[in-house]
């Protein structure tokens, strides 16, 4: 899972901002919901990045300017050099093939009135020059056995299929034009746990065999570990920590990752007992505002008039990775 | 759970056995709740029969409708082993009147129902996929057609386009212009639920055109209650055309039409009741097949609305 380092998706400056408007017939613009504001980072070949936060930090925003579902208010996408939030057309239709998703909830991401072949068979249909039309069938057996199904099940319809045959499909039809880059946007989230390591063991075989880079959004840390060479931990739109994994989940320096790591579950009742618990105060700013300075001074125990005037900026600090916090201090939560 | 070391490779069984010759797609597991519904049968084989005896009347009709077989000597005679229903003001047999006054019905229904589904269900697509202005420009010319009661409406145009050219054709265009919008309004809504699923945003993803997702995904999943309103709208437009035709203003004489012999009949309703009563029953007896199977396809097609 060793990146090869040769950078292949370059994000500069990611900002969103989704406007609030009053008013029917003239609409005024009234604020903005930051969304994700100045987000930068790189991909390698072959690498995983996990990026964690809690509900409402912007990942699934991130994931959509990444795929170009969403236009950013500024900001660049670069993939293999070429900007993706300026592409238009054709040319955008093109870096599509380099980058696909899979999707959260196996139960909507697939059209019930499709069969399968139908569903991993529009890729080339968009794309039709990926595959040539009497190849399609053959190609798309293929891929249900490469994603662990069976072929012969190429008729079915979706609602034949359990959540994690269902998401395996969602699998199938993100690998059809041969992607460097997947976006995987919670895509264990809405599956049982047993049914959970499968995907997630299934994602880990098709990244050696394809040397696929993976950016994998998701809530739960363990799982987010698992599969991860680097995390980027995410708060009101902007990252707050990002480092390898072993970086952020040993020697965190941004209190908000503290917390967040010291609330993972631990299935050892004895563990359970000894170990640190950070509990915030408070639930997170609204995006329409966030807090000057530091978005995280108000619910940080650390914080300080400094953290009111002066944002802090996402650059090595302590621990040897890159975070933003004025106080930032390496610290085992997890003592793993 | 990275331990786990399930294997992904074996091919995964399906989730419940089912047989590979059992329909599957949700189309085709309506259909297969329609043909155990026995409302479905009984307003289905109603309908056909109606539909048979519309488009050959001849075989049904027992004495013929031409002036030949009229003659006011036998002018409101009741039931006899000639004239199975009777006869009219004017001496001819209602039964035969009735037979070929089902054309009249059937057309007018099926016409007007297809015709506002078509231009409801394109222009509601196209409203709620683009959104924005071409979603207001629309919805307002909808509503300003909405806003007319319908047979005052329908009335009006009649009166208008109508005066020297009455007949099917103007009866389809009043009601269908009429009754487009309500169309436009249940595929709109429709539409707008589609649009936000995840599979539509995976298509996009593809780089889907919109005319590709309007036609593979949105249209198929959202088209549903477009046939439901429009097979209870079929019932509607029928009655509809034997109101106006009734009231004077639909199918003229010597067109045959059940609401222009209701209206013939009426004057003479206690003397000769059968010329009014027999088109009557035949009018609710097709009423009552399309509501059963308007009904029939709204639990089939969506049994949340059960």
């Amino acid at each position: 899972m060793a990146p090869s380092g040769e950078r292949i998706l370059e994000v500069r400056d990611l900002v969103k901002h989704f406007p609030l408007t009053q008013g029917i017939v003239l609409k005024r613009q009234i604020g903005a919901i930051k969304a994700v504001d100045g987000v930068s980072f790189d991909l390698h070949r072959g690498e995983t990045l996990g990026v964690v936060g809690e509900s409402g930090c912007g990942k699934s925003t991130l994931a959509k300017l990444l795929m170009a579902l969403e236009r950013p208010t500024s900001g660049g996408v670069t993939i293999n050099g070429q900007d993706m939030t300026k592409a238009r057309g054709a040319e955008l239709k093109r870096m599509r093939r380099n980058i696909q998703m899979v999707m959260q909830d196996p139960y909507t991401s697939l059209n019930p009135r499709m069969t399968v072949g139908d569903i991993i068979g529009e890729p080339f249909e968009i794309h039709t020059d990926v595959a040539p039309k009497g190849d399609r069938r053959r190609k798309v057996q293929e891929l249900l056995e490469v994603v662990g199904l069976n072929p012969e099940h190429i008729n079915r319809y979706p609602h034949q299929f359990s959540g994690g045959q269902r998401q395996r499909i969602g699998i199938a039809r993100g690998l059809a034009l041969q992607p460097e880059i997947i976006i995987c946007d919670e895509p264990v989230s809405a599956l049982d746990v047993s049914i959970q390591a499968q995907v997630m063991n299934l994602l880990e075989r098709l990244q050696e065999e394809f040397n696929l880079a993976y950016i994998f959004i998701a809530h739960d840390l363990s799982v987010v570990r698992h599969i991860s060479d680097r995390v980027a931990v995410m708060y009101l739109g902007k990252i707050v920590e990002l480092g390898k994994d072993e970086a952020i989940y040993e020697r965190s320096a941004h209190p908000y990752t503290q917390a967040l790591l010291s609330a993972v579950p631990v299935p050892d009742p004895e563990g359970r007992e000894s170990r640190e618990r950070i509990i915030l105060q408070g639930d997170p700013p609204s995006p329409a505002d966030p807090p000057s300075g530091c978005r995280f001074r108000t619910r940080c125990w650390k914080a300080q008039d400094i953290c009111a005037e002066q944002e802090p900026l996402l650059e090595v600090r302590a621990g040897g990775h890159l975070s933003a916090c004025h106080f930032a201090e390496a610290h085992d939560v997890i003592h793993a | 759970m990275s331990n786990d070391t399930l294997p992904s490779t074996a091919p995964v069984q399906p989730a419940k056995p089912v047989k590979e010759s059992k329909p599957a797609s949700l189309w085709s597991d309506a259909w297969y709740d329609l043909r155990r519904n026995p409302v479905f049968i009984i307003g289905g084989a109603m309908l056909v029969l109606l539909i048979a005896i519309s488009a050959f009347p001849g075989l049904f009709d027992t004495v013929g409708v031409d002036a030949k077989t009229c003659s006011l000597a036998q002018a409101r005679k009741g039931i006899t082993s000639e004239h199975w229903f009777g006869t009219d003001n004017l001496g001819c047999d209602v039964y035969s009147r009735v037979i070929w006054g089902a054309r009249v019905s059937i057309i007018v229904g099926f016409v007007s129902a297809i015709v506002t589904a078509i231009i409801g269900g394109a222009l509601g697509l196209l409203g709620g996929f683009y959104g924005r202005w071409v979603d207001v420009l629309l919805s307002r010319i909808a509503e300003i057609f909405f806003a007319v009661p319908s047979i005052l409406g329908a009335l009006l145009i009649l009166a208008v386009i109508g005066r020297d050219n009455a007949g099917i054709g103007t009866v389809v265009l009043a009601l269908s212009l009429l009754a487009w919008p309500m169309i436009l309004r249940i595929m709109r809504a429709a539409v707008i639920t589609a649009k936000a699923q995840d599979y539509v945003v995976a298509a996009r993803a593809l780089g889907a055109g919109p005319g590709r997702i309007m036609i593979r995904h949105i249209l198929p999943n959202a088209v549903a209650p477009v046939i439901v309103v429009s097979t209870i709208n079929l019932g509607a437009f029928i009655a509809a055309e034997a109101a106006l035709s009734f009231l004077g203003v639909g199918i003229q004489s010597p067109q045959i039409s059940w609401g222009l012999m209701i209206a013939d009949a009426r004057n003479r309703f206690l003397e000769a009741p059968l010329p009014l009563l027999f088109p009557a029953l035949f009018l609710s007896l097709t009423i009552l097949s399309v509501v059963m199977l308007g009904d029939a396809v709204r639990d089939a097609l969506d049994p949340k609305l059960r």
